[in-house]
């Protein structure tokens, strides 16, 4: 999309970071940048590392026994490395939030799945929740279908609403970073646009990564890409200079087509 | 293709299906063994107890002649018992079953208590009865009561119990997990407001389950020293005077449904045998009626659960 100046403040960034499944060793030596208030592109044939790496940013793999971080991960502008055992996952999970392959909505009421965020850090009060709620539905743009329903089961809605749902759920909270992974996977078509418009849209406000499979959406919607294959970061730039002048000659058969 | 090959593809199409019908027709008998045996049984206390099945009889204590004597003290008991054995076995077994699902680390420990309680839901009854009578009777001192009964029978389905609260959980999708867990929750928010919640069909379904095995159980009851000849009731839990809530009940002696059929079912009058099917049908009747709550609750959970 644009071409952005590289000394943009960065939100985040990985140093010397690898992941282990067991003795699987599937992410090896990641550096990779995530600039502010920017889309980040996260590309590669199944397989290749990118989910695992996408997940490591708010401490998902410690849901599962025998995987292990290695390296860090750098959050801006405190530096925190949210890798550090010191460091408690739900904080991470309360900092940076995540959109999932499948749309996930709790089976309750919409204004109940956006609002969770918010209860589990402790808000009760009903004026502040409906404010948020009303806010983090605008900013999926999902309101004007949802504003006299709110209390309907959210499960009612269309695989589109509910991805988009899922958005203002994390919405609700602020996030630092949105993580997306593989957001339309699920999707038709137009579902699949609408939420390329809201990525789109939700760069002013937020730093987003997002991983796709489809490298049409991932020209569309992201500013940088980092094209990965077998767990490595092979590249990583500016993503009109990572489409059109690849430096790689594995990106550009990826790219192209040849491969993957 | 000519008509020669049709022809003997035809042919094996036939012999393959002589098989299918072969399979229909033992599937069926297999089938009709089952539901016939339990249809005659039925139809037989049925016939037998029909007559006896009239408002006195759930409202007479048990007496010498068979024409006055009721079950009165009998459904009160079992009733009761029931009461003590849901709560007792429905919070112990649905922590039981969350923790090991969703805390237990994975190791050889966990999976030995795993395999243990697998194996507790087929440990015969009369051995809870025994553990039941130096444990709760004698070493806790509640002596042969309802809340000894109920105890004992809470103990008899708690594996029944965990069971199904693991199963339930395990049919939450990871995906419903993740998301929670994605937005900040803890493990025990996430246990709270959303796996409990939508286990909850299926544990339900569980506790019911347990619950019309357990009404029906005899031989623990009676290692404990229930009473087979009751004539009075246990003590009202509400009063008209404060405090307004008696526990005393729990501490009165008591009888259950099985136990005055099989009181009755000794004795050599034709007329108590027909007082015994009448319980018996009365006793087949409160199973059902369990299933059928189960049934009716799982349905109209589920429906305000899907994935």
């Amino acid at each position: 999309m644009t071409t952005t100046n590289q000394t943009l403040p960065t939100k985040a960034e990985t140093r010397d970071f690898n992941f282990y499944y067991g003795a699987f060793h599937a992410l090896k030596s990641i550096n990779l940048p995530v600039v502010e208030k920017r889309v980040t592109a996260l590309i590669g044939p199944s397989g290749c590392g990118k989910s695992t790496l996408l997940r490591s940013f708010n401490r998902m793999h410690d849901l599962y026994p025998g995987n292990r971080y290695q390296g860090s991960i750098v959050l801006h502008p405190d530096n925190t490395n949210i890798l550090d055992p010191k460091v408690d996952p739900i904080e991470v999970r309360m900092r940076i939030g995540m959109v999932f392959q499948k749309p996930n909505p709790f089976p309750k009421s919409i204004y109940e799945n956006v609002a969770y965020g918010l209860k589990v850090r402790g808000e009760s009060r009903r004026s502040v929740l409906d404010d948020k709620v009303e806010n983090a539905l605008r900013g999926a743009s999902l309101w004007n279908e949802v504003k006299d329903r709110l209390h309907a089961p959210a499960t009612a809605l269309s695989g589109g609403q509910q991805q988009r749902l899922c958005i203002a759920r994390c919405l609700a909270t602020d996030p630092e970073l949105l993580l997306f992974d593989e957001p339309t996977s699920a999707l038709d078509p137009i579902a699949t646009a609408n939420i390329e418009e809201l990525v789109t849209e939700l760069r002013e406000r937020v730093t987003i990564l997002i991983v796709t499979h489809n490298m049409q959406q991932a020209a569309r919607v992201s500013d940088y890409t980092a094209y990965m294959y077998l767990g490595e970061l092979i590249e990583y730039g500016v993503t009109d200079d990572v489409f059109m002048r690849p430096k790689k000659k594995a990106t550009e058969d990826y790219i192209t087509g040849r491969f993957g | 293709m000519n008509q020669k090959e049709l022809a003997a593809i035809r042919g094996t199409i036939r012999s393959n299906r002589r098989l299918d019908i072969i399979f229909a027709v033992a599937g069926f008998v297999a089938l009709l063994i089952g539901v016939m045996a339990f249809v005659t049984l039925f139809a037989q206390m049925a016939y037998n107890g029909w007559e006896r099945l009239n408002p006195d009889f759930f409202m007479n204590f048990p007496s010498r002649r068979a024409a006055n004597a009721g079950i009165l003290s009998a459904w009160v008991g079992s009733l009761l018992v029931m009461l003590v054995t849901a709560v007792s076995a429905v919070p112990l077994g649905v922590a039981a079953g969350v923790y090991l699902e969703e805390y237990a680390p994975k190791n050889l420990i966990t999976d030995i208590i795993e395999i243990n309680v697998s194996n507790l839901a087929g440990v015969p009854s009369i051995v809870y009865g025994l553990l039941a009578l130096g444990v709760f009777v004698y070493a806790f001192g509640f002596g042969q009561s309802i809340l000894s009964a109920g105890l004992t029978l809470g103990l008899l389905i708690l594996p029944v119990v965990i069971v199904a609260t693991r199963e339930a959980l395990r049919s939450i999708p990871i995906h419903i997990r993740e998301g929670a867990y994605g937005v900040g929750a803890t493990r025990w928010q996430v246990v709270r407001d959303h796996l409990v919640p939508y286990s909850t069909p299926g544990i339900m379904t569980g506790v019911i389950i347990g619950m019309s095995r357990a009404i029906g159980e005899t031989a623990p009851i009676i290692t404990i020293g229930a009473l087979t000849f009751i004539a009075f009731l246990p003590p009202m839990p509400i009063s008209t005077t404060a405090p307004f809530v008696s526990f005393d009940w729990l501490w009165s002696g008591f009888t259950v449904m099985p136990i005055q059929m099989f009181n009755w079912t000794s004795r050599p009058e034709e007329a108590f045998q027909q007082n015994a099917a009448a319980a018996g049908l009365i006793l087949v009747f409160m199973t059902l009626m369990m299933n059928g709550v189960a049934i009716w609750l799982r349905y109209r959970l589920r429906k305000s659960i899907s994935w």
